[in-house]
């Protein structure tokens, strides 16, 4: 079998390509990569005429919400919505029922998704046992499995000489701990990010340094230990800061932000729209300005969705008995573009913020050398479209993205040379 | 004019239209036979969700002044969280065909969810620590029969003002009303932003007061102590209660409230809760001729 992908804008910030040329794949590998047309006869030919063609995207965090939650996404559902936001590989956490803190559930996992649509599942394991903060999971056994990272997402360690522990062992395997970082005492009952529009809607505030004292540890944890440590779904200025001052010292830690902590702020929670609620809390203005920033200069590594799906009864309810979270996949790449737009993101910086998780986490993929699987995602980052939860694969639904005008979206998700999703419109 | 979920986006006009109403109600209430057949034929329900006493006993005698059918639906938040979702809650309330929806809830723009819901008026009659609108009504109300304006006077809040939606509501509709608002407490009960709101902060109670018209003080719930807000009720008494010494320092015609209901020696001194300057027990009866205006505006009763 043999493809060729011709007239795309080639962007592989690895391997330093910026160019309208082909890309030519055989038997789902990387044959070629030029600049220009390649001539010859092949089984398919792509035209990506006035679209981006990039490595394929990696989330490194999403909830899959299996086992345990189906009714709220499954492993087939969750895929085929990474391959309709143009995710060739993403990486579901242990915050599944039971656990995911044993070799068994990271093997049914794998067992899932390749009966699945083709896009790559790099499974997240517990850190502790039950994500209960008291004793290390297996960790040389789960990678031996197929586990890529460790992380109690959701329920932080709040022990931080367990913490010591698990980011010391982890390090033996190199692996990497991935923190949640909220100081539940701090963030106590609280609904929305503590600051004028907290007291404004009246509701109970979380204030931004619950996210920041716990990166202030890790980070020190991490430079103290010599070891690697990344922070997920960045949402507060001072953390911003923080991971700015640790990196600055040569502390190994990498950070993640999300396409909604870039879009929004807490303003938007006066709509008391359940949709709004994702811990940690959407931030300020102010809050949006670091991150956007961040994103741009590099102290923010890479953008995850943090697509955490939930169905619609849990949802429809009084803003505090509603369970945090919003679905992300389908809407991220349009998203992260209106930075590119705004003309603060070049779309280079816009790939590689796609799929630096692969270096991250040590995976295979992120670029298109030759030999290399050819996972590839093209993109139209002028396409106009409105964005409609009704149209999405996931099972969620909730975003507070509905009827957002978007530009920019995947038209074809590659993965080992199959085209596994193709824009029908 | 369809709900009132709120002081925050009514205007002037709409505020002062309300108040004057409740002038005409208050006249009412005066008389002998104090029922009126304005609402004949409306339905109205209370729906509580959270305990109260006294701004449901108020709204029922309100609906009841004014002829109106009410109904009384109370449950526990928690009883909510587990059974139905809001949404089917909403389909049953609906189901009733009511004119009117009056909602207590717990829980911050439960009645605004409802709102986009539900076709009949939505009266808010407190939702978490956001916004009680006839509470401030009341007191505004109060205030004015006392001091004929509410333009240029001194108004002081002691308290936890961070879960309070009567301090919310009254610092919207006082400072629309053209009243300098001055919030007092200890720092953990002083919320960011609330500057932005457009009351001044002055953390000590005693240079708060000088030269206050009005001084207000609000319950203080003794389960925030477990919430590390204040010591205990001694400590808070000691430096926060609305006591002589504070009064001293107001103008010498200036009154004292309080929302209700009050722990005597808590947040309020005996002597000043039932002192002559104390307006409480009028702010209960206003609280009537309040919510009757309210209900005849959004009901859109027959002509008084
Ligand atoms: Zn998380």
């Amino acid at each position: 079998m043999i493809t060729l992908i011709k007239n795309g804008r080639i962007i592989d910030p690895r391997n330093k390509i910026d160019f309208v040329g082909a890309v030519l794949i055989e038997n789902g590998k990387i044959k070629s990569v030029v600049e220009g047309d390649i001539s010859g006869d092949f089984d398919e030919v792509i035209d990506a005429s006035d679209m981006v063609v990039s490595p394929g995207f990696i989330d490194m965090h999403v909830h899959l919400r299996e086992p345990g939650y189906e009714y709220k996404e499954t492993i087939a559902s969750g895929l085929a919505a990474a391959a309709a936001g143009g995710f060739a590989a993403v990486c579901p956490m242990p915050n599944t029922n039971p656990i995911t803190d044993n070799e068994e559930i990271v093997s049914s996992l794998l067992a899932k998704a390749a009966q699945a649509n083709g896009v790559k599942l790099y499974p997240i394991a517990a850190a502790t046992k039950g994500s209960k903060g008291e004793a290390l999971t297996s960790i040389g056994a789960l990678k031996a499995v197929g586990a890529v990272a460790i992380s109690d997402d959701g329920h932080p360690v709040k022990n931080s000489g367990l913490l010591r522990r698990v980011m010391e062992y982890a390090s033996s395997f190199n692996f990497t701990y991935i923190s949640h970082a909220e100081d539940q005492d701090l963030v106590g009952d609280g609904q929305m990010n503590e600051g004028d529009h907290s007291t404004l809607f009246g509701m109970p505030g979380v204030a931004s340094v619950s996210e920041s004292v716990v990166i202030a540890r890790e980070c020190l944890l991490a430079e103290y230990l010599g070891v690697s440590v990344h922070i997920a779904h960045v949402s507060k200025e001072p953390s911003v800061a923080l991971i700015r001052f640790f990196k600055s010292r040569g502390v190994k830690v990498t950070a993640e932000t999300t396409p909604h902590y870039l879009t929004l702020t807490d303003e938007a929670l006066g709509s008391y729209d359940t949709n709004t609620k994702i811990n940690p809390p959407i931030g300020s203005q102010k809050d949006r300005e670091a991150l956007i920033a961040a994103v741009a200069d590099g102290v923010i590594d890479v953008v995850a969705t943090d697509h955490a799906p939930h169905h619609e009864r849990e949802k429809n309810v009084e803003f505090y008995a509603a369970p945090p979270g919003i679905v992300g996949l389908e809407t991220a790449v349009a998203l992260l573009l209106r930075h590119y737009h705004s003309g603060v993101l070049s779309l280079k910086r816009v790939v590689e913020l796609l799929t630096k998780g692969y270096e991250i986490l040590s995976i295979d993929g992120g670029d298109l050398s030759v030999g290399s699987s050819a996972d590839i995602t093209i993109f139209d980052p002028d396409y106009q479209w409105t964005i409609d939860r009704n149209m999405f694969l996931s099972k969620g639904r909730n975003t507070p993205f509905h009827g957002f005008q978007v530009k920019g979206a995947v038209f074809r998700t590659v993965v080992d040379g199959k085209s596994l999703y193709v824009r029908k419109y | 004019m369809k709900h009132l979920l709120g002081i925050e986006h009514l205007n002037r006009d709409q505020i002062e239209q309300i108040l004057e109403t409740a002038e005409s109600f208050e006249e009412i209430n005066r008389r002998q036979v104090k029922k009126v057949p304005t609402l004949k034929g409306k339905t109205i329900i209370n729906f509580f969700a959270e305990p109260s006493t006294r701004t449901k006993m108020s709204f029922e005698v309100a609906e009841k002044r004014l002829s109106a059918d009410t109904y009384n639906i109370s449950v526990s938040t928690s009883a909510i969280q587990k059974g139905e979702t809001l949404a089917d809650t909403a389909l049953n309330l609906q189901a009733m065909q009511p004119d009117a929806l009056i909602i207590r809830h717990a829980v911050a723009g439960t009645p605004h969810l409802l709102a986009d819901v539900m076709d009949c008026a939505i009266i808010n009659a407190g939702d978490g620590f956001h916004e009680h609108p006839t509470q401030a009504l009341l007191d505004a109300f109060t205030i004015k029969r006392h001091k004929g304006r509410l333009d240029g006077l001194k108004i002081v809040l002691i308290g936890d003002i961070t879960h309070s939606r009567v301090a919310r509501s009254n610092i919207h509709l006082l400072t629309k009303l053209g009243s300098r608002v001055v919030v007092s407490g200890p720092a953990t009960m002083i919320p960011p932003g609330i500057t932005a709101m457009g009351a001044e902060v002055e953390p000590d109670p005693i240079k708060a007061v000088v030269d206050a018209d009005v001084l207000m003080t609000l319950r203080i719930q003794n389960e925030r102590a477990s919430n590390l807000l204040f010591p205990n009720a001694r400590e808070y008494a000691r430096f926060y209660s609305l006591r002589q010494e504070l009064l001293n320092y107001a103008k010498p015609d200036a009154i004292v409230m309080h929302p209700g209901p009050a722990n005597r020696g808590v947040e309020i001194e005996d002597s000043l809760m039932d002192g002559g300057r104390s307006v409480v027990l009028e702010q209960v009866s206003n609280g009537v001729s309040v919510r009757m205006a309210v209900l005849y505006l959004l009901l859109g009763g027959t002509q008084l």
